[in-house]
């Protein structure tokens, strides 16, 4: 074994959620003290991700806190960990939202037969193996992780989610999984590129970096190609992100947060960690075909996500929207843009991650999800509406909230190099605007009216008018989810006036992915 | 050694004086115990009263699964590396044969275990009198008089010849992947062949789908052996000689007319293929793996497998390997079609056990693109495969022999709805071997098509392999739609209950799942062993 300073923090990331996940499952005959093992494990996650993030050094190695184990010697497979800026901050993100997304459920009602146990044990399985993904620096290792990271979703979707469960979990698996298998073709040939160049085949992701990179382009687009599918899928572009809405839609909240704001962000951070650096010739070939996917699922995105009836598919649309930005900005090769892509994954997994948990409020009130019943919620949850707007505020990026600064750094790094491209995607901007001001105004102002909020205050026959009831009924955000709320919000709103913390972890990193793309200064 | 190759030559040469060639006993020994054990036990049932025969055979059988396994070990502790010829070259002991023995005895040892069960089904999964007709009163009586309950229950234990018979397929299936002429080669496939056609119909419930099932294997397992049986002769009428060598040799350098030689190729491969059931001659497989009782089509879909392909492996790199060119186009095709039939077909199955089937010959296909690469790392890629394959298949039908009810095992999969709630265990375990076979990674299943697939991509068949894991994927959903069923669906009110196994089927399938997840997640050990060594070219 083979480790740099500070291993000991990320072995300690790793290891934490896979134990918690293994004593909550044990616990699951006590739903309260599974709740409280699995809140007590995220937490102490979330102190070792600070650590870690304080132990990182900005200017240092590429990849910190670094470790490596020989695992399959015939094909040169080590289990080996780090981490670069990019990872760091995806991973803190995590640490961040998983005891957010505890305590936002802690009251949720299970389907009939499961357990809470069962529930945030598989929560606590997804984080432990999406850190891995993160910080896998062998390409072998990341495919593993990859592919079983699917499974923890697949049971979280079909085990607790809605009405069309079983097709949502199906078709997300089988989406990931062939985009995966694709991957893995490519994986394999990089692997045989490697072989024939070194003498002996290896899955290290820097040797890697190497060999391919020299590979003649025409070998390069191939590798490319595999690669791209895979994360195509995850991050989703358009048109191979028919998953999302049904996957987002039929998940529990709390799980529609990890997918959403999460494990989606391993597409992005594949283009960053795997295309760029490995088919940089290929990257710059094709980047016209991800610009087109990017731009295209902008505005889908956006004009689908005004045309939806259901707050979670809503979400999912807005997110298909986000997702093309990033990929514009990462794929204009400018030093501006590709700061503005990484510092969006993160800026979206808060914000995003924020209007799904509030969403998932308003839900739990009502009792379903459609748009149409509700409306007026504001005269009885006037505090939910504020946290609503502004999370919705976040999510258009507007000034002073955190997703500004990333979205104007895109727009501005990529209308250099690609002003057609760009303007397009600032008609999304507008339209981002429209329809998430359009939901919070159906939704929470007008008269009181809705089947959800009339039904909860007791249904037609009741002898009080229904509007009355709907004041005692329906209550307001509770302390627990003021708590929930309280550390997003004040992300939101820091990471807007004072992005720099961000900013100064993921600079290096991506200055050293753009330099391996040939790109040095960019748009400065 | 020396004394050996004279004697190999003396052999070859006409002119010399008959002499028997020596024997080399050490090499052999596995396969003798074997074989001596299945006469044993022959003799076993004619001389031993009716109430001691199932613990003498059950121990005689597992005494000689580790006698022939200890014996191979001491064995490999000091054999030549690259393998030796005995019984006059008719058999070459080489590294790929003795991985394959390795991997015939352990699965052999996991499915042995099954068949001996006599808890999941009261008095074993097998017929008390193979002579009793379906729907007949001694019918009746057999299925119901084996309960436990009954007084005379004895008399309506299991047919005990199953034993003798398995061990007789068992070392047909040695001689199979080590023998080194293609005479020897039909007769140990006849040897394989014929206890498995028998045994195929002794079912002890649906009697009448058991019979059906060995009646159509025996038919068209006829019909492959007679193709294999033509090609034979017409490729002796090619070479003047049955060794695989010799047929190699006369290939690569001669004038005589291709007819014979592609003709003869021709239809070897079809019978070598049909026993693999790879597609597009697996038409016996879904409705004999239905048939038969479930432990036998445990033994029979891990080893058969084993056997089928360790044959197609030794005759395509030692006697065809100079015509690979001729044959490798057709090959891919085949590959291409067994993948498509398997994956596509095994998605409209409603019988487990038929999905099954259709999963083998997907899973036939993989195996024959790692068989057909003919390199060293297509060899040892292809022997993990088998070995992983197998004894994930083995627990497989282990844990579908548990799920039963009043009318024996359900096998139809709307049976299984629900499952997890009433078993989490053995829906967890089912859950496990299915991600396996699906070729999910940290499963052996996923090793297994990694080291096939890179071997392929490395010998320049991207295409093929393009194609083939799309084909996973399409699998992948047959088997994700039964964890559906199992975890996601609300269990029938009168749906089927799960049978706590017994010591020797829990060992079963124990055995498989620990091995699986094994494989999966250390497999340098299993991968240096596949990697150890090439057939013996002479």
């Amino acid at each position: 074994m083979t480790s740099t300073s500070n291993a000991a923090l990320l072995i300690a990331l790793l290891l934490i959620p896979l134990v918690g996940a293994v004593v909550v499952a044990l616990l699951r005959g006590n739903d309260k003290v599974a709740k409280q093992t699995a809140l007590g494990f995220s937490l102490v996650e979330l102190g070792v991700a600070v650590a870690s993030w304080l132990a990182y050094d900005p200017g240092g190695a590429r990849l910190q806190q670094g470790f490596s184990v020989d695992w399959i010697p015939a094909f040169g497979v080590h289990l080996s960990f780090g981490v670069d800026g990019i990872a760091l901050v995806m991973v803190a993100v995590i640490a961040l939202l998983v005891p957010i997304v505890i305590g936002a459920g802690w009251a949720d009602k299970l389907p009939a037969d499961r357990t809470a146990g069962g529930f945030w044990s598989l929560i606590l399985l997804q984080q432990a193996l999406t850190i891995g993904v993160f910080a896998a620096t062998d390409v072998f290792l990341f495919y593993v992780l990859f592919e079983v990271m699917l499974i923890p979703m697949y049971f979280l979707i079909g085990s607790f989610g809605g009405a069309r469960r079983q097709y949502a979990a199906v078709k997300f698996f089988l989406y990931s999984f062939l985009g995966g298998l694709i991957m893995l073709a490519s994986a394999i040939g990089a692997y045989s590129m490697a072989s024939d160049e070194l003498g002996q085949g290896t899955f290290d992701w820097a040797t890697l970096v190497q060999v391919v990179s020299d590979a003649p382009l025409s070998n390069q687009i191939w590798i490319f190609l595999g690669f791209f599918l895979a994360f195509a899928v995850k991050a989703p572009l358009v048109p191979l992100h028919t998953w999302l809405p049904d996957a987002a839609a039929e998940a529990p909240i709390g799980v529609t947060v990890i997918l959403v704001a999460i494990l989606d962000k391993v597409g992005t951070f594949g283009f960053l960690r795997y295309l760029l650096p490995m088919t940089p010739d290929a990257s710059v070939e094709l980047a016209p075909l991800v610009l087109v996917m990017g731009v295209a699922g902008v505005l889908y995105g956006a004009l689908l996500a005004a045309g939806q009836r259901d707050m979670k598919r809503f979400i999912a649309y807005v997110s298909i929207a986000h997702f093309g930005f990033i990929a514009l900005g990462i794929f204009a090769f400018t030093a501006q843009a590709e700061v503005g892509a990484v510092t969006y994954m993160v800026n979206h997994s808060i914000s995003t991650g924020m209007l799904i948990l509030v969403i998932g409020m308003v839900v739990a009130r009502g009792g379903s999800s459609l748009i149409a019943d509700y409306g007026g919620l504001a005269k009885v949850t006037p505090a939910l509406a504020g946290v609503f707007l502004v999370a919705g505020l976040a999510s258009l990026s507007l000034p002073g909230t955190n997703s500004f600064i990333s979205e104007f750094l895109v727009l501005i790094g990529a209308f250099g190099p690609e002003p057609v491209f760009t303007i397009l995607a600032t008609v999304g901007m507008i339209l981002a605007a429209l329809y998430v001001l359009w939901l919070y105004q159906r939704v929470f102002h007008g008269p009181l009216r809705g089947d959800a909020l009339l039904n909860v205050a007791g249904g037609p026959g009741t002898a009080v008018a229904p509007a009355v009831a709907a004041r005692k009924a329906v209550v307001d955000l509770t302390g627990r989810e003021k708590l929930v709320l309280a550390p997003l919000l004040v992300l939101v709103i820091g990471l807007g006036f004072y992005p720099a913390p961000v900013l100064d972890v993921v600079g290096p990193s991506v200055e050293a992915t753009l330099q391996s793309v040939g790109v040095t200064d960019g748009g400065n | 050694m020396s004394a050996l190759v004279t004697a190999i030559s003396l052999a070859q040469d006409p002119p010399a004086k008959e002499t028997l060639a020596p024997i080399d006993y050490g090499a052999i020994m596995p396969m003798l115990i074997i074989l001596g054990a299945a006469c044993l036990g022959v003799l076993f049932e004619a001389l031993l009263p009716r109430h001691q025969r199932w613990s003498a055979q059950v121990a005689l059988t597992l005494l000689a699964l580790v006698g022939a396994g200890v014996t191979m070990a001491f064995y490999i502790a000091d054999a030549p590396a690259d393998g030796t010829l005995t019984l006059a070259g008719a058999i070459a002991v080489d590294r790929p044969a003795l991985f394959l023995w390795g991997t015939l005895l352990a699965l052999a040892l996991g499915a042995v275990l099954m068949i001996a069960d006599r808890t999941v089904e009261p008095g074993g999964a097998f017929v008390a009198q193979a002579a009793i007709r379906p729907g007949t009163v001694q019918d009746r009586e057999q299925r119901l008089g084996a309960h436990p309950d009954r007084r005379d229950g004895a008399r309506f234990q299991m047919q005990t010849e199953v034993f003798p018979l398995t061990l007789f397929a068992l070392g047909g299936m040695m001689v199979f992947c080590s023998a080194n002429d293609l005479l020897t080669m039909f007769i140990a496939l006849e040897v394989l062949s014929l206890p498995l056609y028998l045994m195929c119909g002794l079912a002890r419930r649906r009697r009448l789908l058991s019979q059906e099932a060995a009646v159509k294997y025996f038919l068209l397992g006829a019909f492959a052996s007679a193709f294999f049986l033509y090609g034979l002769a017409l490729l002796y009428g090619y070479a003047g000689s049955v060794r695989l060598a010799d047929i190699a040799n006369a290939a690569a350098g001669s004038d005589r007319s291709d007819t014979l030689l592609f003709g003869g190729m021709a239809l070897l491969i079809v019978g070598l293929l049909f026993k693999g059931s790879v597609g597009p001659f697996h038409a016996w497989t879904p409705d004999v793996y239905q048939g038969a009782p479930t432990p036998l089509t445990g033994f029979m879909a891990a080893c058969t497998k084993v056997a089928a392909f360790g044959g197609i492996l030794r005759v395509l790199s030692v006697g065809l390997e100079s015509t690979q060119w001729e044959w490798r186009g057709i090959m891919w095709g085949v590959a291409i079609v067994s993948m498509i039939i398997g994956a596509v077909l095994g998605l409209t199955q409603t019988d487990i056990k038929r999905m099954i089937a259709y999963s083998s010959i997907a899973h036939a296909g993989f195996l024959l693109i790692g068989a057909i690469v003919l390199t060293p790392d297509g060899l040892s890629s292809t022997l993990f495969y088998l070995l992983a394959y197998g004894f994930t298949t083995v627990a497989t039908f282990g844990v579908i022999s548990l799920v039963r009810d009043a009318d024996g095992e359900a096998t139809h999969l709307s049976q299984w709805a629900g499952l997890a709630k009433r078993s989490p265990l053995v829906a967890g375990v089912f859950t496990f071997l299915l991600l396996a076979l699906a070729g999910i990674p940290l499963t052996s299943g996923f090793i297994g098509k990694f080291v096939v697939f890179s071997a392929a991509l490395s010998d320049g068949m991207a295409p093929l392999v393009v194609i083939a894991l799309i084909a996973s994927a399409v699998a992948a959903f047959f088997y994700l739609r039964v964890i559906v069923l199992m975890y996601f669906s609300e269990p029938a009110p009168d749906g089927p209950t799960v049978t706590v196994p017994g010591a020797f089927t829990t060992a079963s399938i124990t055995l498989g799942v620990v091995v699986t997840l094994l494989l999966g997640i250390v497999p340098a050990f299993a991968l240096d062993w596949a990697d150890a060594g090439t057939f013996a070219l002479r």
